[in-house]
């Protein structure tokens, strides 16, 4: 049983073991393990093609995950205290945005945005002033974080209502007892209670979106992200230069994940 | 301010963000798949069924992931049930926690360089190339469904352990040793009570990584070559490279149709087999 569970977690950790291991080697190929170099390392960040990418991922992440947390919040506290219709239609759009495969959101952002934009661009440039350049509505970074928003908006809504929930009533009652008004209850009692959960549910939003590929894919028009300039070098072939670049991308979720977690749990026991 | 127009000032971004990134842009792919096929490229607004009729055309990719994703479903419950099992009746408490969240991990990071290491495994210079030096040659791995598979197998059996342990760690433990203090064998215990007791867990894991599956694009897109396709890969060649927006439209509907009833034919099947599915949240 036990050597089993061994061989699962090898399983699990050998492939990124290797991958970690083939990024210091300073051969070309697998078959020439030729000793420890962290050349492959150099050669990944002095790319600019790469640092562009890294840039545009880490911009997009941090929005994404920014307007997720906050709105996400906002609308977990808001449904807290609603029933009816509007609970049942919100329960079954976070259930939606969940469900549906990623491809079909970014294929559906895409058309749905282009259709948009299309009928927009038109009437944004008649009602512009004549001798000034109208803006132009296009896929970009801009479609990209509203897509990631809205997708994310939905797990923080998840987290931070999961917490809600865990947390004991009689506090926030005491504290209305206590003449405090709604806001200063929100501000001193609740929020508290609640910072860890958001806070992890921005940590989780952040790596979803830096690691996403399939919505970026569609949605970011010429704009490259990370996952998407590993994915068209890895279709022109296996480099160690991936291996940096892949070992990197899995260091910093590894830290993010780990960090949410300790943040889930250590809250968890708190509001017991 | 009262409650009810706070409560409603909280919830407008929101809502109004799920508005135009969600509902809008999937009404509009609705709407598309009724259309016809611009020259130009776009679509042509229409009432008709002739892109549904014309579905047959990429049967292959439906095939293949109502094939492959069956198959990666179960054979990643058959890895993780005695993961699952070790994890929640056998580990010593003092590591459960550590151990558990060093399965959970994986699944968080990034698939794309999880699958990129099985390139990397699978490809000529990786195991077959091992295999060489020992004397069997010509092993193919790479562009080959079980590549695809043991891709599938990697990418998700965390989110399979994860349910089917909340389960198990759930259950009573005197049960099993009523059982076996009233002299029945181990494997007994492990059928008519462990087993019995898990199905919620199970049937959530494989409902989770089943719904992914059926929308996977990368996995066979790596790993399967263009010789092993999903749906996915027929959506992304549809949008991306012929730009047929109307035709594309009507494979990404069915594909959702495709899962709802397959979702809702399952629980409609467990909740007739007794079991009630449990909310598991998986971080």
């Amino acid at each position: 049983m036990k050597l089993y569970a061994i061989c699962v977690y090898l399983f699990l950790y050998i492939p990124i073991g290797v991958i970690a291991l083939f990024s210091f080697n300073a051969g070309r190929h697998a078959s020439q393990l030729q000793g420890f170099s962290t050349k492959w390392y150099g050669k990944a960040l002095n790319n600019p093609f790469v640092i562009d990418a890294l840039e545009t991922s880490l911009m997009v992440a941090f929005a994404s995950a920014l307007f997720a947390s906050i709105f996400g919040t906002m609308a977990a506290v808001a449904l807290q205290g609603i029933r009816g219709p509007v609970r049942v239609a919100f329960d079954l759009l976070i259930y939606v945005a969940v469900m549906i495969p990623g491809i079909v959101i970014g294929i559906a952002t895409l058309i749905g945005l282009v259709t948009v934009f299309d009928q927009l661009n038109p009437l944004i440039a008649a009602i512009w002033p004549d001798g000034f350049m109208p803006p132009k509505l296009r896929m970009g970074m801009g479609s990209l974080i509203a897509a990631h928003t809205m997708f994310l908006m939905a797990l923080v809504v998840i987290i931070v209502r999961a917490r809600l929930a865990g947390m004991d009533r009689t506090l926030t009652e005491a504290s209305s007892d206590l003449y405090a008004t709604p806001m200063g209850t929100f501000r001193q009692v609740t929020l508290p209670m609640i910072f860890p959960a958001i806070l992890a549910g921005f940590l989780l939003s952040f790596t979803f979106s830096f690691d996403d590929f399939i919505i970026a894919f569609f949605v970011a028009g010429s704009e490259t992200t990370l996952p998407i300039y590993v994915f068209s070098s890895i279709r022109r072939g296996v480099t160690p230069e991936i291996n940096a670049i892949g070992t990197m991308v899995l260091g910093v979720s590894l830290l993010m994940l780990i960090t949410a977690q300790l943040l889930l749990q250590r809250g968890g026991k708190k509001s017991r | 301010m009262t409650h009810r127009t706070r409560n409603w000032l909280l919830l407008a971004p929101a809502g109004t963000w799920f508005l135009v990134m969600l509902i809008i842009p999937l009404t509009v792919v609705f709407i598309f798949s009724f259309g016809e096929r611009a020259p130009s490229g776009g679509v042509v607004l229409a009432f008709t069924f002739e892109q549904y009729a014309n579905l047959p055309a990429r049967f292959a990719a439906f095939k293949n992931t109502m094939t492959l994703a069956p198959i990666g479903t179960l054979s990643a419950l058959l890895i993780a049930y005695p993961l699952a099992y070790f994890l929640a009746v056998k580990a010593d408490p003092k590591w459960k926690t550590i151990l558990l969240v060093l399965v959970i991990v994986p699944f968080w990071t990034s698939i794309l360089i999880r699958s990129y290491a099985w390139i990397f495994l699978l490809g000529g210079r990786g195991i077959p190339a091992l295999l060489d030096w020992v004397g069997i040659e010509g092993v193919r791995l790479i562009n080959t469904p079980f590549a695809v598979l043991m891709g599938i197998i990697y990418g998700y059996l965390p989110l399979m352990v994860f349910p089917i342990y909340v389960s198990l760690d759930k259950l009573d433990k005197r049960l099993l040793e009523a059982s076996s203090d009233l002299g029945a064998k181990p494997w007994r215990t492990f059928l008519q009570i462990t087993l019995p007791l898990s199905i919620p867990g199970i049937a959530t894991g494989c409902m989770l990584v089943f719904i992914l599956l059926m929308g996977e694009y990368l996995i066979p897109a790596l790993l399967g070559g263009g010789k092993v396709f999903f749906v996915g890969n027929a959506l992304v060649d549809l949008f991306l490279q012929s730009r047929n927006w109307a035709y594309g439209s009507a494979v990404a509907v069915t594909l959702v149709v495709v899962m709802l009833i397959t979702v809702t034919v399952y629980m409609r099947l467990l909740n007739r087999l007794g079991a009630s599915r449990e909310d598991v949240s998986i971080m």
